[in-house]
């Protein structure tokens, strides 16, 4: 026996000290932070020149970001990289502090926000561009914007509530139209996603039976019927399937010709996704300093009533003089230099109230007490 | 013996001769001089004859330690949702992440079921290509054949996944579900709206994917039966299918089981292609033209986005119940398959 130990003992040792490592190092991801300390000390050297920024999140403002920072770094030698991973992962990375900035296209829930919060203060909801969700169908002899729904029709339809295309509410609306005696497939999102968090944002405004019974979420309880994964898997199954219902961004339904519906909005007319509808869907109104709003059903007469700002998640107090300089430095010219990229790629610029809202919440970003830029 | 029982031995008689390397062989006097080895290996040998044993122990020690790791680490990011719902969770349809209720049943439903339409469908073309490959085929075609079937396996599965939403759905839409609805559309296995995607879909799917694991190793297998059975058989005067199936079959049916439970394993365990097929609504139905989920498909959708512990505890939660379901399917099945390995004596 004794033998048996003496042979053994050193890798034995070896195996339960791994084991237990394994187990500690990784049941306690998110507290290596020290929590209550407003200013982070993970990086305390102060380089003098920066020259690459991190940032992950949303996938939805991905294509306009990779432009932007492919742009500016032709401009100014700085490289930021972005990966997109997710609105939800950018909340995560960015509270775990991994990255120097988030981007999401939801909202920080409270208790997102207080654990970003106490890990290293206050965070900003910067804006950066909107975009809308537009609705495809695929039904034959039906051309793009000529079927005509409003947002309680719809959120019936995504209720299993309206089943048929034929129905009389949705004839009494387009009375002109052959609408075909077949069943409506619906089809919504299979993975969390932003896409999926503005377009039931709007249908629980819209539809207090839908706010009760699914609610407003990156990922909900869908009454029916089929999930498809990515605005690309939506897409693709609105195309094949006949009959079919779906919600995208309006850039795939603009790349792919996919026909879309148009929508009443909150004054009554009905409007067509497009570029302009969703930058009207921020003027006008009044837009918090915070700009943590949702511009759902907006009461701009001429807005698209689904869309959505997306935002770049950067806290108040920055720890680090270069880097922080470099971040605002970037913000700034994305919201003003940075706005001409995006109509080229499907993306609404933002409106002058939202820049001004922008503005003063990057004049506020800080480094030991003292703003990081000057105007 | 081991050289360490022959030093033990020499020293018990408090002198060894030891052979020297220039081939000189001298008594010496333990107690003076240091002990050598009794044998003549050099001293880079020995070195390693102590190191070889206790690295191979750590490596395969490590192994275990990484199999027990994930166990422990599953655990206890799924307790907060196990605490919360406790044995409910594998009951319940809900998957409600506004409201924080989840529930696992149509995932395991959902894991099941596909897999087990893959498996209907997989077994009879797979263990009669593997009768083909190793009985019928000429020699000439055996091995390009065979080579052919593995590559079946080396093809990933987010293509297959993506050749069956583009080409396998349609056709599945329209002839195969409308086909099925007009003839078979009592049962209530085939009824509901032709969507394409669905469990039915899945299952063709995986089918596609087990069917090159259960044919190699239904055909090793079989080859391993030995002649003296088929020749005994044709000298009984058994036809050709009388012989495969009265000789072979039975001979190697452990190996065939066992080939069968590793096709199960790696049908419950399947992700992409899943996903992308099989339409991912989360209700329990009995028809197989409704859209489905898995257990796998479940957690490749969400849990990127996920957020907040009862949501990331139940995709964990589930994660582990697919761990002890796939656990279980390859205990069995390396169970049966070593079965075939051994000899068996037939007595004459």
């Amino acid at each position: 026996m004794k033998k048996l130990l003496e042979k053994f003992a050193a890798p034995l040792l070896l195996v339960i000290v791994m084991v237990t490592g394994l187990i500690a190092c990784s049941t306690s991801p998110a507290q290596t932070t020290s929590p209550g300390s407003p200013v982070s000390s993970t990086s305390p050297t102060s380089t003098p020149a920066v020259s690459s920024l991190n940032g992950a999140g949303a996938t939805f403002p991905n294509p306009l970001y990779t432009k932007w920072f492919d742009e500016y770094y032709k401009l100014t030698g700085i490289k930021i990289n972005y990966q997109a991973i997710g609105s939800g992962g950018g909340i995560q990375q960015i509270t775990a502090g991994t990255v120097d900035f988030g981007a999401s296209d939801g909202i920080m829930t409270p208790e997102q926000q207080a654990k970003a919060e106490a890990a290293f203060g206050p965070i900003l909801h910067i804006p950066t561009t909107s975009g809308a969700v537009a609705v495809i169908y695929n039904l034959s002899g039906i051309a793009s914007g000529q079927l005509r729904l409003t947002g309680e029709i719809l959120a019936q339809i995504y209720l299993k509530k309206i089943t048929n295309w034929n129905d009389s509410r949705i004839k009494a609306l387009n009375p002109d139209l052959n609408l075909p005696d077949q069943p409506i497939a619906v089809v919504h999102r299979s993975d969390g996603s932003g896409t999926t968090y503005i377009f039931t944002n709007y249908l629980s405004k819209i539809s207090d039976e839908w706010k009760n019974q699914v609610g407003n979420a990156t990922s909900v309880n869908w009454p029916g019927d089929i999930g498809a994964p990515g605005n690309a898997g939506v897409a693709g199954q609105v195309k094949q399937l006949p009959g079919s219902i779906g919600y995208v961004e309006l850039a795939y339904a603009r790349q792919n010709n996919l026909p879309w519906i148009t929508l009443q909005n909150s004054s009554g007319k009905f409007i067509e996704p497009s570029l302009s509808s969703t930058t009207r869907a921020a003027e006008g109104i009044p837009l918090p300093d915070d700009m943590k709003i949702m511009i759902t059903n907006s009461d701009n007469p001429e807005a698209y009533p689904i869309c959505g700002f997306t935002w770049l998640l950067v806290y108040v107090n920055q720890s680090d003089q270069a880097k922080g300089k470099a971040l605002v430095n970037m913000l700034w010219w994305a919201i003003h230099d940075g706005q001409k990229f995006t109509t080229p790629l499907d993306y609404a610029p933002l409106s002058n109230e939202a820049v001004k809202k922008a503005e003063a919440q990057i004049l506020s970003i800080k480094y030991q007490g003292q703003p990081l830029i000057n105007p | 013996m081991e050289w360490r029982d022959t030093l033990h031995i020499l020293r018990s008689e408090k002198e060894v001769h030891i052979l020297r390397s220039d081939k000189t062989c001298k008594p010496t006097d333990l107690r003076k001089n240091q002990i050598r080895s009794a044998n003549t290996m050099s001293f880079s040998g020995r070195l390693g004859d102590r190191i070889f044993p206790r690295l191979t122990l750590i490596f395969a020690a490590l192994l275990l330690a990484i199999l027990a790791g994930i166990i422990v680490i599953l655990f206890l990011d799924a307790m907060p949702a196990i605490k919360q719902f406790g044995l409910s969770f594998f009951g319940s349809t809900d998957w409600d992440p506004v409201n924080e209720r989840f529930g696992a049943l149509p995932a395991i439903y959902g894991t099941l079921l596909s897999s087990f339409i893959g498996l209907i469908i997989a077994i009879p073309l797979s263990i009669g290509a593997a009768i083909f490959l190793s009985e019928l085929a000429p020699a000439w075609i055996r091995s390009p054949a065979s080579f052919l079937v593995e590559l079946l396996a080396a093809i990933p599965s987010v293509i297959i996944g993506l050749w069956g939403l583009f080409i396998l759905v349609p056709f599945i839409r329209n002839p195969v579900e409308s086909w099925l609805g007009d003839k078979l559309g009592f049962l209530p296995l085939f009824q509901g709206p032709p969507f394409g995607v669905g469990f039915l879909a899945a299952g063709i799917i995986l089918a596609i994917m087990i069917t090159p694991i259960i044919t190699a190793v239904s055909r090793d297998a079989m080859k391993a039966v030995p002649d003296t059975q088929r020749e005994a058989m044709y000298a009984l005067g058994a036809t050709r299918w009388e012989m495969i199936s009265r000789a072979v079959l039975p001979y190697c049916r452990s190996g065939l089981i066992g080939a069968v439970i590793l096709g199960l394993a790696r049908a419950l365990g399947e992700t992409m292609a899943v996903t992308m097929v099989i339409g991912n609504s989360y209700k329990l139905t009995a028809s197989l033209f409704s859209p489905g989920t898995t257990i796998a498909s479940k957690i490749a959708s969400e849990f990127s986005e996920a957020s907040g512990e009862i949501f990331i505890g139940s995709l964990v939660e589930l994660a582990l119940v697919l761990f002890v379901i796939t656990l279980l399917v390859n205990i069995v099945a390396r169970l049966l398959v070593w079965r075939l390995t051994t000899v068996k004596v037939e007595g004459i």
